[in-house]
């Protein structure tokens, strides 16, 4: 268990209701959720997920804290906001689950091998290192995550869509070897450095 | 009846003339129902027609006019010739908009046009202008039962209204349920903070009214009379006792919570720190906000509160139904804590959350104040020590045993029982009940009548039918709940507030003040002798013919509204401004003594044998309807304004209600050769919405005993039948009468016809 955890764990005592309210983006609109499900049912991957939007905000009101934090619920939402549209209630559903997730994911106890968790590490890794995204070595470390052999079978499926790109200029291979970053990488970095200290400092991650 | 001279008007406008032929109609006014003066108008409601009428009346002697024209429900301010006694033929919505414009259907029509032309002049013959009760009395002051919100506004509303009023409070103070509470649910915008009751401002204005007199410690011990002159006994128990005469009443007798005794397994009764609702104002009042943890003083940390705790119970062991308040006091009661320390856990564990009214924002604003509103089911509550454990079934995470433990307060949120004095029916139903098997309620009442102990009354009514209103459903005054909310079946008085159905202090204080509006109007109404709701204004009342009475007392147990009561000499006594017209007491008498002066056995059955009966072999049946005059007849003419198309075989008669139909009417119409009747009346049971109440399922019950007779005669079951309507089965009933039609068809001619 990382430290950041333990020292949530501390802070918050049983309470997780309001730890959620402080260091989950939108986490205040927790408790205005009123139980009528809408939500679940509006959701196209309800069915799918161990615990629909509803349940989530029932079992952070219950102090459900590791079930919550551990589930791998709020990494399957796909940013539909029908449930934000259809909520009685107004709460913003989809920024909620991303919120939760990306806070399970700062305390480390976000699922592993979650496959949206794998691919929003890769994408951000990918996208800091040069301020720009690389959508070759992108795609081709989606393709190689899960090993060699696997990598190419996936990359052979994916052959015609990647010859295509190239004929329409799409797709540049010696981006592979060169790639060409942004202006001010150290400027981007400064920025984002910035961005975190001052969303830590909200989120009171900052002791 | 020698003084009479009877005018028969017969219009030819909105196409009457056109398709009817009118000099024929006139004929048949004059021949057969020896009308003295007959008319025929081109425009009979413009400004000539009136004038000519009026003109009969005032010159002429006329006594008695038929109006052969539109509907009764139409032009009804045209046509309004108080000084006579007058009768309508619906010749338009009736006749023609019923009927299709073709030359085959020519002849039926004006067939149809010519019976209704006898019926009217058969009727009006035998109708007497009503002139009201020379008897009636004013009072201008109102009794008010009860001190609580509902009974407060009532006397302060009507006391505005400058009517005199007398306030009977039971307990040695004003105020009732809100008198005991500390805040109130908001009645105002933005609806976020509980607020003050005003329960003190309430009783200042009262006791500063010198219109209001007010009687504390007190019980009404006996009421007698009828609206515009009851006799009110007010007894005290210091012995002092005051007898108060008023025109009408208003029953404001309130609720009591339901007794949290009976719910044990929620800890009541095993730990201090469980209250109920009633219990937690009181802590709060007598903290002025800061609670504390009653079993020792200490500090209260967290709360639960147990919605529907004994309510909507399906088990038939608690109240059966949701009280509809108490969400918005258990809201109101966490914000309580909430409002002195957002730190106290406050969980409220609902199954569904009700929140009526402006309960929404009350309900969001406590979820912004941070109280945990928790679906799911209480199924214990255990105390350990100062603490207790609340074990509850989760709904949405249905986790059987979900617990709270360390609660140092529980809140039971029980449900309203209505005080609403004796049920009347409880030995009748508790019978009916024991018919169909279920003796519990029969047991229930002979060991309550063998400890000798009485269920007390609220207003010891010296009614023969009993000393108070009769009850719906669960102990709540009966009043009529779809259609007319504040009308009882005890006229000129009045049910309001929760002893009526469970509401909140809000909807009281309405309920309070409608109340106190409809008791101004009877008590107007008792002035003039007038009828209330629903043949408001009408002057006629029953009377009946004491030789051929034979005392056998079916009018005085049928009258859904208690009006008749008993003489010394056992004769029925009927109290006028008790009565609501509706003839159900006519319908009732087998030896059809009782007769109002403009509607009676008699303008009915003499109707019935105005209609020319063809013979057997003329394929053309005649077919009876009853239609009641509230709902089936109005739907009748709205079809016809929409011109649908019914059977111009029916004879259509509307009843006051069909609990005023006599039998003797469907023994009349099958022996002068009808091929059947059909009666509409409407909905009964439950959620009835006849009228008069009672009519209708008065009717029923009368004409499920038809069948032997038609056995008796010879008949087919077939040839009556009784169907339910209501005002808006508009496309139905024509659809009814039409199919009804083919079944007569299918069955054949009545044989009686030609005797
Ligand atoms: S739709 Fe909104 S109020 Fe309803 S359960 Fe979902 S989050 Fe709660
Ligand atoms: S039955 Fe109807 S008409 Fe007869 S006394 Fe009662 S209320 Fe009046
Ligand atoms: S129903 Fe008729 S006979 Fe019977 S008591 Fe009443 S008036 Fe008399």
């Amino acid at each position: 268990m990382s430290e950041a955890n333990t020292q949530a764990v501390e802070k918050y005592r049983n309470n997780f209701l309001k730890e959620v309210e402080e260091r989950v983006e939108e986490g205040e609109w927790v408790k205005m959720c009123m139980q009528c499900g809408v939500c679940s049912g509006s959701c196209p991957f309800g069915p799918h997920w161990a615990h629909p939007p509803q349940e989530i905000f029932m079992m952070i009101r219950a102090g459900k804290r590791d079930e919550v934090l551990t589930s791998d619920s709020m990494w399957m939402c796909t940013s539909c906001y029908n449930c934000i549209v259809r909520c009685p209630r107004k709460l913003p559903i989809t920024h909620i689950m991303h919120g939760l997730a990306n806070y399970a994911h700062r305390l480390g106890l976000a699922p592993k091998g979650q496959p949206t968790r794998e691919f929003g590490k890769m994408f951000w890794n990918n996208l800091v290192a040069t301020g720009r995204v690389n959508e070759l070595k992108l795609s081709l470390s989606l393709y190689f995550k899960d090993g060699f052999s696997q990598g190419i079978k996936n990359a052979m499926a994916m052959k015609d869509v990647g010859l295509g790109m190239l004929k329409a200029k799409r797709l540049n291979p010696f981006e592979l070897f060169s790639p060409h970053g942004c202006k001010d990488r150290k400027g981007i970095h400064a920025m984002l450095k910035k961005a975190r200290e001052i969303e830590d400092r909200r989120k009171h991650l900052t002791s | 009846m020698a003084d009479q001279k009877i005018a028969a008007y017969i219009c030819q406008g909105c196409g009457l003339g056109e398709r009817l032929d009118t000099v024929d109609l006139a004929k048949v006014a004059q021949k057969e129902g020896k009308a003295h003066v007959v008319r025929e108008h081109e425009f009979l409601c413009n400004v000539d027609g009136v004038k000519t009428i009026q003109n009969d009346i005032d010159s002429e002697g006329v006594t008695h006019i038929m109006i052969a024209a539109c509907s009764r429900r139409a032009k009804a301010e045209a046509f309004y010739f108080p000084a006579v006694a007058m009768s309508r033929a619906n010749l338009r919505e009736g006749v023609i908009w019923c009927q299709p414009d073709t030359d085959e259907a020519r002849e039926t029509t004006q067939e149809m046009a010519a019976d209704y032309v006898r019926m009217g002049c058969a009727e009006v013959k035998k109708m007497i202008q009503p002139q009201g009760n020379p008897g009636a009395v004013r009072n201008n002051r109102i009794l008010v039962v009860g001190g609580g919100m509902s009974g407060m506004t009532a006397a302060l509303q009507a006391a505005k209204a400058g009517y005199g009023v007398v306030l009977v409070e039971k307990a040695g103070q004003l105020g009732g349920w809100a008198g005991k509470i500390y805040k109130r649910i908001p009645s105002r915008s933005p609806y976020q903070d509980p607020q003050d009751t005003g329960v003190e401002e309430m009783v200042k204005a009262i006791e500063t009214d010198s219109r209001i007199k007010v009687y504390l410690n007190a019980v009404v011990a006996k009421t007698g009379g009828a609206p515009g002159r009851f006799q009110v006994e007010v007894g005290q128990e210091s012995g002092a006792a005051g007898t108060e005469e008023v025109g009408a009443i208003v029953q404001a007798t309130g609720f009591s919570l339901y007794d949290a005794n009976n719910l044990p397994e929620l800890g009541y009764g095993k730990s201090a720190n469980v209250v109920d609702q009633a219990g937690l104002e009181k802590l709060a009042k007598e903290g002025n906000g800061a609670i504390r943890r009653p079993s020792d003083g200490g500090e209260v940390k967290t709360v639960v509160f147990v919605q529907c705790a004994g309510q909507r119970d399906a088990s038939g062991k608690h109240l059966a139904y949701c009280s509809g308040s108490c969400c918005n006091t258990s809201i109101k009661q966490a914000m309580y804590f909430k409002d002195a320390n957002p730190d106290v856990n406050t969980v409220v564990i609902f199954d569904d959350l009700r929140t009526p009214g402006n309960g929404e924002d009350f309900y969001r604003s406590a979820q912004n104040k941070g109280v945990t509103f928790t679906k799911g089911k209480v199924s214990a509550v255990e105390a350990t020590g100062n603490t207790c454990k609340v074990t509850f079934h989760d709904l949405i995470l249905n986790d059987q045993n979900a617990t709270i433990v360390d609660a140092d307060l529980v809140v039971l949120a029980t449900g309203q029982v209505p005080n609403s004095g004796v049920d009347i029916d409880a030995k009748l139903k508790a019978e009916v009940a024991a018919a169909n098997g279920d003796t519990s309620l029969l047991e229930a009442i002979e060991a309550q009548e063998a400890s000798g102990q009485k269920p007390i009354s609220v207003l010891n009514l010296d009614y023969r039918q009993g000393p108070d209103m009769p009850q719906l459903k669960y102990g709540f005054n009966d009043s009529h709940f779809i259609c007319f909310p504040y009308e009882t079946r005890r006229t000129g008085i009045y049910a309001a507030g929760p002893v009526r159905r469970p509401m909140d202090m809000v909807q009281a204080a309405e309920d309070a003040t409608g109340a106190a509006m409809k008791a101004i109007q009877a008590l107007e109404n008792a002035a003039v002798g007038r009828a209330a709701h629903p043949r408001s204004g009408d002057l006629s009342y029953p009377s009946f013919r004491i030789e051929g009475c034979t005392q056998c007392k079916r009018c005085t147990v049928e009258c859904p509204f208690g009006a008749i009561d008993e003489d010394e000499k056992r004769y029925p006594q009927f109290n006028e401004p008790r009565c609501r017209r509706c003839g159900t007491c006519m319908g009732a008498c087998p030896v059809r003594v009782i007769s109002f002066e403009n509607y009676s056995v008699d303008t009915v059955g003499s109707q019935i044998k105005a209609v020319d009966v063809p013979d057997e072999f003329s394929e053309k049946p005649r077919i009876l309807l009853l239609a009641c005059e509230n709902d089936a007849y109005p739907a009748l003419d709205m079809a016809a304004m929409n011109r649908e198309i019914y059977s111009a075989f029916v004879r259509i008669i509307p009843v006051r209600c069909l609990g005023s139909v006599n039998t003797i009417w469907i023994t009349d119409a099958l022996n002068s050769g009808y091929d059947g009747v059909m009666m509409m009346g409407c909905k009964h049971g439950d959620d009835y919405q006849c009228h008069f109440v009672k009519g209708s399922e008065l009717a029923s019950y009368r004409m499920s005993k038809v069948d032997d007779t038609l056995k008796g005669m010879g008949l087919e079951v077939e040839r009556v039948r009784t169907f339910e309507a209501a005002i808006t089965d508009i496309e139905r009933l024509p659809k009814l009468i039409n199919e009804y039609a083919a079944v007569i068809r299918e069955i054949g001619m009545s044989p009686f016809k030609g005797f």
